[in-house]
C-alpha cells in the first residue's frame, strides 16, 4: 500500500474510531464507515492539512470511499 | 463564572451602543476582542478605552468580500475567533407598501447575509478546535414583528432560523449558536424617537423602562461562556417583560 494510502487511512481510523480492516479501498464514508455528513467535511479538512493541499468543495463531494479520497490526494499532491 | 480568559471574541457593530457594550463585558471577562464596525474612530477610541487585547478591525458588512475577509484578519490579530457576536444591524424603515426593493435588500444584507458569511468564515476553525460560541443579536420585532419595519423584522427572523440551523448541525462539535433578542434599548437608535413615542413605549413594557445596553452585554456574555455549553438554538429575550416568548 502506498505512503499516501497509510496516511489517509490513519486519518480515517483516528477520525471516525473504526477498525483498520474496515478501511477497504471501496469503503463508503457514509454507508460502510459509520460517517456523517459533518464527518465527511471534517476528513477532508483533515486531509487537507495532512497532504498541504486545497481540496475544493465540488471535488470533495465525489470523494466517497477510501479509494476515492486516495486517488484524489495522490493525483493532487 | 464566566471567565473568558484565553478566549477571543469577534464582535460586529462594535462603534454601537450595544455592541460597544458587548465588547466592554467580553473584555472584562478576560477575552480578547476583536472590535469591528464601519467607522473607525469610535472602534479606536473604544480600543483605547480598553487598552491591551482590543484590536480594531473596520469592515463594511455590506461588501461581500470585506466580510468574507474579516474573520481571516481576526484570526490573523488574535490567532483564533473562538466567540463570534453578530451584533451589527441596520434600519431603512418604510411602510411596507412604499418600501423599495433597495430598503429591503440593503437591510437583509447587512443584517442577514453578512451574519451567514461570518459564521460560515469562523466555523472551520472551531470545528477543528472542537469549541466555538456563536451569539447573534437579533431583535424582539423579528418575533413580533413591527409596522414600517417589515424589511428589519425580517432580517431578525431570518438570523433566528440561520441561529437553529447552525447550532442543529455543530452542537456534536462543541460549538454553540443562539440568539440574543433586545426589546428597546435605549442607544442612538432610540435617541431619535420623540419623547412623545419614548412614553407610549415604555408603557407596553412590563418593566416599565426601556433597557441598558449592559444589560444585553450580560445576556451575550453568559452565552459565549463555557458554563451556557449546553445551551443551543435558543433565543435569550432581553425586553423587561415586553413579549413573553
Amino acid at each position: 500500500m502506498s505512503d499516501v494510502a497509510d496516511r489517509v487511512k490513519k486519518i480515517v481510523v483516528e477520525h471516525l474510531g473504526v477498525e483498520e480492516d474496515k478501511v477497504v479501498e471501496a469503503a463508503s464514508f457514509i454507508d460502510d464507515l459509520g460517517a456523517d455528513s459533518l464527518d465527511t467535511v471534517e476528513l477532508v479538512m483533515a486531509f487537507e492539512e495532512e497532504f498541504g493541499i486545497e481540496i475544493p468543495d465540488d471535488a470533495a463531494e465525489t470523494i466517497q470511499t477510501f479509494g476515492d479520497a486516495v486517488k484524489f490526494i495522490s493525483e493532487a499532491s | 463564572m464566566f471567565d473568558l480568559t484565553g478566549k477571543t471574541a469577534l464582535v460586529t457593530g462594535a462603534s454601537g451602543g450595544i455592541g460597544g457594550a458587548i465588547a466592554k463585558a467580553l473584555h472584562e471577562a478576560g477575552a480578547t476582542v476583536g472590535l469591528s464596525g464601519t467607522r473607525v474612530e469610535p472602534l479606536e477610541a473604544l480600543a483605547a478605552d480598553l487598552g491591551e487585547r482590543a484590536h480594531v478591525l473596520p469592515c463594511n458588512l455590506s461588501d461581500a468580500d470585506a466580510v468574507d475577509a474579516l474573520p481571516k484578519q481576526a484570526i490573523a490579530a488574535m490567532g483564533s475567533v473562538d466567540i463570534l457576536v453578530n451584533n451589527a444591524g441596520i434600519t431603512r424603515d418604510q411602510i411596507f407598501m412604499r418600501m423599495s426593493d433597495e430598503e429591503w435588500q440593503s437591510v437583509l444584507d447587512v443584517n442577514l447575509t453578512s451574519t451567514m458569511r461570518l459564521c460560515r468564515g469562523v466555523m472551520r476553525p472551531m470545528m477543528k478546535a472542537r469549541w466555538g460560541r456563536i451569539v447573534n443579536v437579533t431583535s424582539v420585532v423579528g418575533h413580533t414583528g413591527n409596522p414600517g419595519q417589515a424589511n428589519y423584522a425580517a432580517s431578525k427572523a431570518g438570523m433566528l432560523g440561520l441561529t437553529k440551523s447552525i447550532a442543529y448541525e455543530v452542537a456534536s462539535r462543541g460549538i454553540t449558536a443562539n440568539a440574543v433578542a433586545p426589546g428597546f434599548i435605549a442607544t442612538a437608535m432610540t435617541d431619535k424617537l420623540s419623547d412623545d413615542q419614548k412614553d407610549k413605549i415604555n408603557q407596553q413594557i412590563p418593566a416599565a423602562r426601556m433597557g441598558g445596553a449592559d444589560e444585553i452585554a450580560a445576556a451575550v456574555l453568559y452565552l459565549a461562556s463555557a458554563e451556557a455549553g449546553y445551551v443551543t438554538g435558543t433565543t435569550l429575550h432581553v425586553n423587561g417583560g415586553m413579549a413573553m416568548l
